[in-house]
């Protein structure tokens, strides 16, 4: 084990360790055992929580990065070397995953109550943060991409959670295929990385892939297209963090997603899981090189915008949250690809916050109105749930990126480090459309939601897929949340409004921090060329949003839930192409599933009467000879063997008449035996 | 005629005696009587041989027809003690109804 550790980071391995357990543990309780399976979770939660802590403040005290290798297997005369690694990031993703995480998994004991499945819940859910916590303090591309893995399979289980709906298997089976695909990439990269530099540890004391020689030996490679060895993996490995984080055109999982229990989007879809792909493009940042990152800013701008629009046009709570999600993930990829690790790496970390904040108040919501997700159907929540409509506010303001609040601080720095991006304005452009209709969609929701007159849905309409049993959805008045969901939405609140002060362009300590620097308070920050003004404009956008769904929404209240969208009447084609997602997944349906159907199609038609009627010819041909061999044995060797006993059979008997038993006839030939010698011998000597 | 020519003559008719009775007979006690025979024809020819012969004075057919004699007395012995045996196991002696050994 080479180590150059000490202290916290020795044990930081249990920070993950923890949960796993408490997953294996709660695996193998009964159904019953509610209280106890709920405790572990959270007990290991808690523990790995105050864990993180130390491992945070042991990296405020020592920022440089701290490593601790071990081997784990031998394959030639080669080791494979796994590690974990606390750094600043590491150490920021930590106490936010454990402390998002501790709140949700809180709020689940209240959401998640009168589940029958709720220790089997408890156990996913600890799995899942173990494994994401996992990635976060690998120091080894294959330890990552192996929690990466689980991450992705709890996923799956989680999304399908209720798996006796269609939707929600079938959701979960299109997450884990797409984010499959982009998990090939990352793979084809590692291998890529491990054949060109001969090791996948991030840090290795100056021999890790991510240091200064390996760098400047994959920079200097040039494959295909004039292309460097290390773009290309940077590109693959892009990949991988385009399948999780969900980037077009891998996005389509995402919004399905929300098929699973509200936790799970809170904390799956919205705070961790789908960060994991933005935290390994921070994580690599070394590797990637200025053409991977042109790559990386483009794809997550047309993410940010792509999804911001679809949003517009969503009618169930949880998927405008989702497609929200989205391009908040294009935003943060944005952030990485023009501005640097800082800058994607703190809208990661106060989108983590606000938006498991608006997934808990839309969860809230929804228990309050007995599963109700159409918010078609809602409208006038305010007076019945004001903590959820106070903290859903707050969540909804920092989302927009409203002046003060986490948002507005973190989207800021990345819109301003997109226009000061030397290569192209575009991104910048895309950004900037995005914020508007990121604040429209968001102010749309809450007049429909809190806001206007109480909407029923029609009396015969079935409930929007409930997973509880029909006779549990009575219509009753909404009613708030308990205080354990309301509980974790009054903290993420406070620290969706305030977090965002941490990384001020006055007080950039958490960009300090993450570049391992000491932060200064200082107001020249904001006298840097055109960030005051970038400010102001970035506000305007954000007020004409808010006045824009004011405008449409707000001014008259809605009154049935039959009536068209404002949109809708506005420009009915257009609206409906959002509302059905800009027909990506149709366009999915009709070329690579449709493809693959074919291919499937086309390899049961191989296989059935190509290879297998060459397989029945060869069975035939083999057959034919068996029975030929058969009758060969039967009739030339059976009946060759048959005669040849038959006549010594005959023959014996033949010869058994001689030993008749009468000692006097032997004695008779030997006698003439005698003679006939004599007379021999006679005749001998005479003739 | 000499004398070994008469002695030849007499052991021949001898061993045509015994031989005859061994085949003929049909009691195993007179069958081993005729084999006696045939035996004392044989030893009757040693002593002619030698008596006649050129070394007369060696006594080697003396003591070959002893020896002969002692062991032809020992081979009566084992064969009646054998017809004894047959006779109690098959209630005859009859040597052409012991057909057991046929095959």
């Amino acid at each position: 084990m080479t180590s150059s550790a000490s202290g916290i980071v020795r044990y930081l391995w249990l920070i993950p360790v923890l949960p796993m357990l408490a997953a294996g543990v709660g695996a193998l309780l009964k159904q019953a055992q509610r209280r106890l399976s709920a405790a572990l979770a959270i007990g290991s939660m808690s523990i790995s929580l105050l864990l993180a802590l130390l491992a945070f403040a042991e990296a405020l005290g020592h920022p440089a990065v701290q490593v601790v290798n071990f081997r784990w297997m031998q394959f030639g005369d080669q080791w494979l070397s796994l590690g974990w690694l606390l750094d600043p990031l590491a150490a920021v993703m930590l106490v936010m995953v454990t402390f998002v995480g501790l709140l949700i998994f809180i709020y689940s004991l209240g959401y998640m109550a009168h589940d029958h499945n709720f220790t089997r819940f408890f156990c996913f859910l600890s799995l899942f943060a173990g494994a994401m916590l996992g990635v976060v303090i690998a120091n080894s591309l294959v330890l990552l991409f192996m929690c990466w893995e689980v991450v992705g399979l709890t996923s799956y289980l989680l999304i399908g959670f209720w798996f006796q709906r269609p939707s929600a298997a079938a959701a979960a089976k299109k997450a884990f295929i797409t984010t499959r695909v982009g998990d090939l990439g990352l793979l084809l990269g590692m291998v890529w990385l491990y054949a060109q530099s001969g090791t996948l540890l991030f840090y290795n004391q100056g021999a890790g892939c991510l240091e200064q020689s390996a760098r400047t030996a994959l920079a200097a490679h040039v494959t295909v297209g004039g292309m460097a060895v290390s773009t290309a993996i940077g590109l693959l490995i892009f990949c991988g963090a385009v399948g999780k984080s969900g980037q077009v055109p891998l996005h389509v999982w995402l919004p399905d997603a929300m098929e699973g229990p509200t936790p799970v989007s809170a904390l799956i879809h919205a705070a961790t899981m789908v960060a994991a792909g933005v935290y390994l493009i921070a994580r690599v940042y070394p590797l990637m090189s200025a053409p991977a990152l042109e790559v990386v800013a483009w794809v997550g701008s047309i993410t940010a915008l792509f999804a911001a629009c679809i949003a517009v046009a969503q009618n169930d709570i949880k998927r405008i949250l989702a497609y929200s999600t989205v391009s908040q993930l294009g935003y943060m990829m944005l952030g990485l690809g023009v501005g640097g690790v800082a800058v994607g790496m703190f809208h990661l970390i106060t989108h983590a916050f606000f938006k498991a904040l608006l997934f808990l108040g839309a969860g809230s919501v929804i228990h309050g109105c007995t599963e109700e997700q159409d918010i078609r159907n809602m409208g006038g929540l305010r007076p019945f749930m004001p903590i959820t409509f106070l903290t859903y506010a707050a969540g909804m303001l920092a989302l927009c990126g409203f002046p003060l609040f986490a948002g507005f601080w973190s989207k800021d720095a990345i819109l301003h480090a997109a226009h000061g991006w030397g290569i192209s304005r575009g991104p910048f452009y895309l950004g900037a459309i995005g914020a508007l209709l990121t604040a429209f969609y968001m102010t749309r929701q809450v007049y429909y939601v809190f806001f206007g007159p109480r909407r029923l849905p029609e009396a015969t309409a079935e409930p929007l897929a409930s997973p509880r049993p029909p006779e549990q959805c009575v219509i009753v008045d909404p009613h708030e949340s308990p205080s354990v969901m309301a509980l974790p939405l009054v903290i993420l609140a406070i620290f969706a409004t305030f977090l965002g002060f941490a990384g001020t362009p006055a007080w950039p300590w958490f960009q300090s921090f993450l570049a391992n620097q000491r932060a200064a308070f200082s107001f020249s920050g904001f006298s840097e060329p055109g960030l005051l003004s970038l400010m102001l404009t970035s506000s305007l956008i954000v007020f004409a949003g808010l006045l824009l769904g004011w405008w449409f929404y707000g001014r008259q209240p809605i009154l049935r839930a039959t009536d068209p969208d404002a949109l809708e009447r506005l420009q009915p084609s257009l609206f409906r192409a959002l509302a059905n997602r800009l027909y990506v997944d149709e366009f999915y349906g009709a070329t690579v599933i449709a493809l693959t159907r074919f291919a499937a199609a086309f390899s049961a038609f191989l296989d059935r009467w190509i290879f297998g009627g060459v397989v029945q010819l060869v069975s035939w041909i083999v057959t034919g000879l068996g029975w030929l061999d058969f009758s060969a044995d039967k009739v030339l060797v059976n009946g060759g063997f048959d005669l040849g006993c038959r006549e010594l059979f005959v023959g014996g008997r033949l010869f058994s008449r001689l030993q008749n038993g009468r000692v006097q006839n032997y004695l008779r030939v030997i006698a003439l035996a005698l003679v006939v010698l004599a007379v021999l011998l006679l005749w001998g000597r005479h003739g | 005629m000499n004398p070994l020519a008469g002695c030849l003559l007499v052991s021949a008719l001898l061993f045509a005696i015994g031989l005859a009775g061994a085949l003929t007979r049909r009691s195993a006690i007179l069958v081993l009587a005729g084999i006696e025979l045939m035996l004392n024809a044989a030893n009757l020819n040693f002593i002619a041989f030698w008596r006649f012969g050129p070394h007369a004075d060696a006594l080697t057919g003396l003591i070959f027809v002893i020896f002969s004699i002692a062991v032809a007395a020992a081979e009566a012995a084992v064969g009646l003690a054998l017809i004894l045996a047959i006779y109690r196991f098959a209630k005859t002696s009859d040597v052409s109804e012991l057909t057991e050994m046929k095959g």
